[in-house]
């Protein structure tokens, strides 16, 4: 019973990562109804800039803060250089163009900062947080940190004019031109917030898997099982997805054998074709109509 | 940068070039005998390292073709076509290593084997479309190399080691060296392959699969059957991956989980788009370039040919979306003194 509460917990703090990425695929297949393929290696650069920035000398908090205003940044560049001049293109070429950042992230990490497994500095320390050994500072600081971002996300578009007119533009992008919103930059800014999110994910994951090009692949898989689990319509459902998908995977790999412990990304693989068949608007999302 | 035109965008889901109006260079059946002329000889003019990598340039082919079949015949697209070429190779080298199988005989095996796998992941793919297959493909594509290396197999994978072939000599006491004779024996099984492609396309099964890309909805209304077209094509393109995947594993000699990694599927997609998506030849092109330049690059800096690979992606989406196909026919109608369109 202890295990099984132990490995909850655990998996609901990884779980919080998955969330953050789900959250921020969720956020760009909204503005642009496309699934980004390099949202995971844009949070793998952001991490090793935060990492390059501590090396020389930022205190952490700084690095952080550093990092997710540059993400912010990239995220809006990458939109308005790479993607606004295709948005009316078919699915293939997004899909490849996706795949062609990918792999320029991923190598220019490699070419950067080198190939080597690096640590990766917590704030919050790994000792455990109370006499049991629950779960540690770092799973709490984890959780503690993606519960405040989704407050500030909630309040966000809940409560500002700007979070209204980002709603709006994804939910209706004519209608929305016509009532005088900048539909574009509101995309814009949506890449920018995806990009900040996903630094966020990568700083806090990054400790626990090590900094490396490619310590993103599986946690974008997961990222993406949670965001189909949850429903791709819908921002509350990729969270929730998120946590579901830690925490199953953490469940499958202490009590089911060999398979849960070698085979944790077939169960996304698994997660993600049995959605897609099954229920392919997820919990939370909504059917997608087509007019013929 | 200027925005390329909705119609050149439209080019790439749409024909990149039809096989009808395939791009006809002066006298089309005399290139393809002169190209042939040359692969014929080339062998003993060149290295064996390089005839090593001509080799490899085939495989890459086989394996473009493939996908050409699915995402620009069909209109289906897959990220997860390293998982096919994986089990190729594994099933050819598990059959060499374990049950002494000939080599030639293997490529058949691994055809089929990968021919109902992907059948059978084309079934649950028919309800996904466009984005959403893509995505069940890349969790495909990137969990194999985990699968590979699971316990249980590890008898017949050989776990994160992997399985070492021998080379295979020429027969008949042929005065070839093995790296010629893999080399010939490779052209031969991609001409065959390369026909049969051609042919399929240009049949009336063909114009089903291109018909379903072109418009599924009239195609249905034409007594196309959707389901049976696309998991065939599915499992068709799967066969042409995992024959190349076979060779790929003859040639090398060695199969290990981490050669068959994500990036072998970006390989592939960097070589269908490179060639022209729709364009059978075009796999040629695309695998020569994606066997070449990378190393090329990586000569400069390891860790470049992402990058590389990356770079032209977007570069191609952008002003190219038509690969070497559309460069081929922009040359040839230049030839032929017409207009560009």
């Amino acid at each position: 019973m202890e295990l099984l509460l132990q490995q909850i917990l655990a998996g609901l703090a990884t779980g919080t990562i998955y969330a953050c990425i789900a959250l921020a695929i969720v956020m760009t297949y909204q503005a642009i109804g496309h699934l980004n393929f390099a949202q995971g290696e844009m949070a793998m650069f952001s991490t090793f800039i935060a990492w390059q920035l501590t090396q020389w000398g930022a205190p952490y908090w700084v690095a952080f803060f550093v990092t997710v205003a540059v993400s912010f940044a990239g995220g809006v560049l990458i939109e308005l250089i790479v993607l606004r001049p295709i948005q009316h293109a078919p699915v293939l070429s997004h899909v490849a163009v996706f795949i062609g950042l990918l792999a320029i992230l991923n190598s220019l990490a490699g070419f950067l900062w080198d190939f080597n497994v690096k640590p990766f500095p917590t704030p919050f320390g790994t000792a455990p947080l109370f006499a049991n050994g629950f779960i540690d500072a770092h799973q709490a600081g984890m959780i503690a940190v993606t519960l405040f971002l989704l407050a500030f996300l909630y309040v966000f578009f809940r409560f500002t004019r700007v979070g209204l007119a980002m709603r709006a533009a994804a939910h209706d992008p004519v209608s929305a031109r016509l009532v005088g919103i900048r539909v574009g930059w509101m995309t814009a800014l949506g890449w920018g917030m995806a990009a900040a999110i996903g630094a966020i994910a990568g700083m806090m994951i990054a400790p626990v898997v090590f900094l490396e090009p490619n310590m993103m692949l599986g946690v974008l898989l997961y990222g993406f099982a949670g965001a189909v689990l949850g429903g791709l319509t819908s921002p509350a459902g990729a969270v929730i997805g998120g946590l579901i998908v830690g925490v199953i995977e953490n469940l499958a790999g202490t009590f089911i054998p060999v398979i849960g412990g070698e085979l944790k990304l077939t169960i996304a693989l698994a997660i993600i074709v049995v959605v897609l068949v099954m229920k392919p608007q997820g919990l939370l999302g909504r059917p997608v109509l087509h007019r013929v | 940068m200027p925005a390329p035109s909705e119609e050149m965008m439209e080019a790439i889901a749409e024909p990149a070039v039809p096989e009808v109006s395939a791009p006809r260079l002066v006298g089309h059946r005399s290139v393809i005998f002169a190209t042939l002329a040359i692969a014929l000889v080339l062998p003993f003019l060149v290295q064996s390292f390089l005839t090593f990598q001509l080799t490899l340039v085939l495989v890459y082919a086989i394996a473009i073709i493939g996908l050409n079949l699915l995402t620009g015949f069909n209109g289906q697209f897959s990220l997860g076509h390293s998982a096919f070429y994986a089990l190729g190779a594994y099933v050819a080298a598990m059959l060499m290593d374990k049950v002494n199988f000939p080599y030639a005989a293997t490529l058949p095996v691994a055809g089929i084997a990968c021919f109902v796998f992907g059948f059978l992941f084309g079934l649950p793919a028919l309800r996904l479309e466009g984005v959403y297959l893509a995505l069940a493909t890349f969790a495909l594509a990137v969990a194999t190399p985990q699968i590979l290396k699971l316990s249980p197999l590890e008898y017949w994978t050989g776990g994160v080691q992997g399985i070492v072939i021998s080379k295979p000599d020429a027969p008949y006491g042929l005065p070839l060296t093995q790296d010629q004779w893999l080399y010939f024996f490779t052209l031969l099984v991609t001409v065959i392959m390369t026909l049969l492609a051609h042919n399929l396309v240009a049949s009336r099964t063909g114009r089903a699969m291109m018909a379903i890309r072109d418009n599924p909805t009239a195609a249905r209304s034409m007594g196309i059957n959707i389901a049976l077209y696309k998991s065939l094509t599915f499992g068709v393109s799967a066969l042409y991956t995992g024959v190349a995947g076979a060779l790929g594993a003859i040639v090398v000699q060695f199969v290990a989980p981490d050669s068959f990694t994500f990036f072998l599927s970006i390989t592939l997609l960097v070589g269908l788009v490179v060639g022209g998506v729709g364009w059978i030849p075009g796999a040629f092109f695309g695998g020569a370039f994606v066997l070449f330049v990378p190393n090329f690059a990586e000569s400069i800096s390891k860790g470049l040919s992402g990058a590389v690979y990356g770079v032209m992606i977007i570069l191609l989406i952008f002003m190219l979306p038509t690969g070497a196909a559309g460069l081929v026919r922009a040359v040839t109608q230049r030839l032929r003194g017409q207009n560009i369109r």
